[in-house]
């Protein structure tokens, strides 16, 4: 506390010199960014008043339900998500085609120094970080010195597999259901383009195709064209979609499509959010808002979803904390592992912050979805 | 979460400080550290061993200058070959000499090639120029609709068809033409650099519209796969510059590094936030200083500009020099600071703040308990204008749901720290000498109405 009041202090004097530095130039200049100025649209408060307010829910009817599921069972997306889920290792081929052979030279020698060090090289080149990758390596040379991994390549790479494996030790993949009674509903969040939306379309078909009734809410109500993006998945995949004004509360309208799928006997709700960074306050108290409101009865919030993109380095760390500390994570899904980039960071995140890696994205298409797999995932990351 | 390079040298600088140059070993040793921050702000591995051969060969046995110590000078090697990485011919736009001006935006998905588009366009227009976005994102849901509304934002017209990709774009070309447009944008669909069809689908835009420049859109937050994607995509393309995207968060955002030295082609913007116009020419020091974790206080500066009211902020600073800063005061800065950005991520901006307090954690609960105290108190008692018995003390421990204890404690570390301000001769001078002559009328005012709240 004494701590807060001093910096408070600092902060103040030191930003107060500043503006006033700066101050004679920002009002040249003000005039040119008055209109830009304002944060995000104002919010509205009042649950109910939003609700007149607002024109009603937009929904995808029957026919063009019907004519969704003709597309679907059309194309390939439906055989692959009638013949069961794909697995990641099939997903992979193409990237992990480029990288193979990648620590193929280790197998070919003798373990020395050098061997830790393309093992080293290997999982920083994957992003795994740097307090990770010295940890894991440390276990892994004391196993050696003690004996309990023999000195050979592929026992080493064996060990190695294993340890990382071990990380996700426990974990359960599976996303959790409410009890009867209302619809469950789950939200997901993260930071911008990191592939929330389309996350949100792909579990649709899945659980549509699970037999589920699944109602999908634009909670996006800031980024343009983020409900026509959704919209465009509910007609893809035969969801129906609960979506307001734009620059409406995503409470609101997440509490909209809750009361919508209560009323249609719906099981499932998946709330869609707008991409923020997490380093802004008002817009993770926002999220904090749209959190309580989409627990509210009749729905039951089971899972809240970190949306994360494969490429991100060692933010991603600081990212699934501040979405944990602000509305309390039960998994991410990693998004875009189908490119080069190795997804390694969930190592740290699952680490140190322990949370469950749930789903794995790998492509654009609908069925492009996967549960995800330790082994496989750690096989992809060596491989 | 990440400990800033300064923090790693602090051990290895006691060592040093009595030396006059820095032996092979001492370098080795920093050098480790170097290498250690490097990676965890995103840099390349093939990036960050080159530097360090950089840096080492500048170092070994280099005469040491008196006024900085050894730690410190190998800092300002990093420092300045970050900087020489980052820097080096900025990106000058040329406009073609027969019109239009085309620019080509690649990337992966997510990356912000949408958002950067409409932000471009309202850039040239602020050059003077006329640009035309066109929508070549066929590809994602909606993407078409939404460079149509941030064009209608930016004040920029968008085309686009629902032909393909390719005609889009060829089309584009064609309409700016017959419209007198000197600038085309190009927003292209997110792909990944090993998707074939996709990578020659893009090529072949590119050979339609000839654009003048190619600009590779790379989010902050990249980590390792950044190179690869850019030598990708420089293949593919032959990239001009790169926009360097969501640098408003806290990533050190070490990829941009990667991405320069491997594609040696200048980084040209970056993107700091949602709106339009939150979009800037780079700077290479500042993101050296970002990567290094070095407190970055020209971004700190910036971010105040634009949310920091400074009209209060200069109330409040000529009522701290006169010994006047209230409760009331303080609490409004307090709100004020917490628009900019959490405490915790600003303590980081800030350089040479010591490592015990830079690495201390600040609860937000503790902000939120300071603020209920000082607002169950009554004007009166906020302004110092009465004294603060037992009894008054104790009701406010109870509106404020806190303890008499904590009461107690908030209101001495409020007197030590107007002790503390009244000391602070250096700034009071520069900010007396800056902030006095353009407010000369309102310094009366300011001294009788301590809460002027009501008008923001």
């Amino acid at each position: 506390m004494v701590l807060v009041l001093v910096l408070v202090v600092v902060l103040a004097v030191l930003l107060a010199a500043t503006a006033l530095v700066v101050s004679t130039r920002s009002r040249r200049q003000r005039n040119a960014v008055a209109g830009s100025s304002a944060s995000r649209p104002p919010t509205g408060t009042l649950l109910l008043e939003q609700q007149t307010a607002q024109p009603s829910p937009d929904t995808v009817d029957s026919d063009l339900r019907e004519l969704a599921e003709r597309d679907l069972a059309e194309g390939e997306a439906a055989e692959q998500l009638r013949a069961g889920r794909p697995a990641l290792g099939d997903r992979l081929g193409k990237a992990r085609q480029l990288l193979g052979g990648y620590l193929t030279g280790i197998r070919s020698k003798p373990v020395d120094g050098a061997t830790f060090d393309e093992l080293e090289e290997a999982l920083l080149l994957a992003d795994a970080g740097v307090t990770t990758t010295t940890k894991v390596l440390e276990d892994l040379r004391a196993k050696v010195r003690s004996g309990a991994v023999a000195g050979t390549p592929e026992a080493l790479l064996a060990a190695l597999r294993s340890d990382l494996e071990a990380i996700f030790d426990g974990d359960e993949s599976a996303m959790s259901l409410g009890e009867d009674g209302g619809p469950t509903v789950w939200l997901f969040v993260g930071v911008n383009g990191v592939g929330k939306t389309t996350t949100i379309g792909k579990v649709a078909a899945r659980e549509l195709a699970e037999g589920r009734k699944v109602v999908l809410a634009a909670g996006d109500t800031f980024r343009a064209a983020a409900g026509e993006q959704l919209e465009a998945w509910a007609e893809r995949t035969g969801a129906t979609l609960v979506r307001g004004a734009e620059g409406a509360d995503p409470s609101s309208v997440i509490f909209d499509a809750v009361a919508h799928a209560a009323a249609r006997g719906s099981d499932l709700v998946l709330a869609d959010t707008a991409g923020r960074l997490h380093t802004k306050v008002n817009l993770m108290e926002e999220l904090r808002k749209v959190r309580r409101i989409a627990d509210r009865p009749p729905g039951h919030l089971t899972e809240v979803l970190l949306v994360l993109d494969a490429t991100t380095g060692q933010n991603g760390v600081v990212q699934a904390k501040q979405f944990r500390d602000a509305v309390g994570v039960t998994g991410v899904v990693l998004t875009k592992l189908d490119g080069t980039a190795k997804g390694g960071v969930v190592l740290a995140i699952r680490s140190e912050l322990g949370l469950p890696i749930k789903l794995v994205g790998v492509g654009e298409g609908v069925a492009d979805l996967v549960d995800f797999d330790p082994a496989e995932f750690v096989a992809a990351l060596l491989g | 979460m990440f400990e800033t390079l300064t923090d790693r040298f602090e051990g290895i600088v006691a060592r040093l400080r009595s030396r006059g140059h820095l032996s092979d070993s001492d370098v080795s040793e920093v050098l480790r550290e170097i290498r250690v921050a490097l990676l965890e702000a995103d840099v390349n591995l093939a990036v960050v061993k080159d530097l360090i051969e950089a840096i080492r060969s500048r170092c070994v046995g280099a005469e040491l200058a008196k006024s900085l110590s050894p730690a410190q000078q190998v800092i300002k090697v990093v420092d300045e070959e970050l900087t020489r990485i980052l820097g080096g011919e900025p990106l000058k736009i040329r406009y073609a000499s027969k019109p239009p001006t085309i620019v080509l935006l690649a990337g992966l998905q997510g990356a912000g090639k949408t958002t950067v588009a409409a932000k471009l366009a309202r850039w040239f227009k602020q050059q003077g120029r006329q640009p035309l976005l066109v929508a070549a994102d066929l590809q994602r849901p909606a993407a078409v609709e939404q460079l149509r509304i941030l064009g209608r934002d930016v004040g920029a017209t968008v085309f686009s068809e629902t032909t393909d990709p390719v005609s889009v774009a060829r089309e584009g070309v064609a309409e700016a033409e017959r419209l007198g447009r000197d600038i085309v944008i190009l927003d292209t669909a997110g792909r990944l650099a090993i998707d074939d069809a996709l990578m020659a689908e893009v090529r072949a835009i590119s050979e339609v519209t000839r654009p003048d420049y190619t600009l590779f859109v790379v989010d902050a937050m990249t980590g390792q796969d950044a190179v690869r994607t850019a030598e990708a995509f420089n293949e593919a393309l032959a990239l001009d510059g790169v926009i360097l995207t969501k640098v408003d968060g806290d990533a050190r955002g070490g990829a941009a590094l990667s991405v320069k030295q491997v594609v040696g082609k200048p980084i040209a913007f970056i993107s700091t936030g949602e709106r339009p116009s939150d979009f800037e020419t780079f700077y290479p020091d500042r993101l050296a200083r970002r990567i290094l974790g070095m407190g970055d206080v020209l971004s700190l500066i910036e971010k105040a500009e634009r949310e920091y009211d400074s009209d209060v902020a200069e109330k409040a600073t000529e009522r701290l020099m006169s010994g006047q800063f209230s409760l009331d005061d303080f609490l409004e800065q307090l709100q004020q600071i917490k628009r900019i950005g959490p405490l915790q991520s600003m303590l980081g901006m800030l350089p040479g703040v010591p490592k015990d307090f830079r690495n201390a954690k600040i609860d937000d609960k503790d902000v939120g308990r300071i603020e209920a105290i000082i607002k169950s108190m009554t004007p009166d008692e906020r302004r110092g204008a009465v004294a603060l018995d037992g009894s008054r003390r104790s009701r406010i421990a109870t509106g404020s749901g806190t303890s008499a204890a904590e009461v107690n404690n908030l209101l001495r570390q409020f007197k030590e720290m107007q002790k503390m301000v009244r000391t602070l001769g250096p700034v009071n001078r520069l900010v007396g000498g800056a902030g006095r002559k353009p407010h000369k009328g309102k310094q009366k005012g300011s001294r009788f109405t301590p809460s002027s709240r009501g008008a923001r």
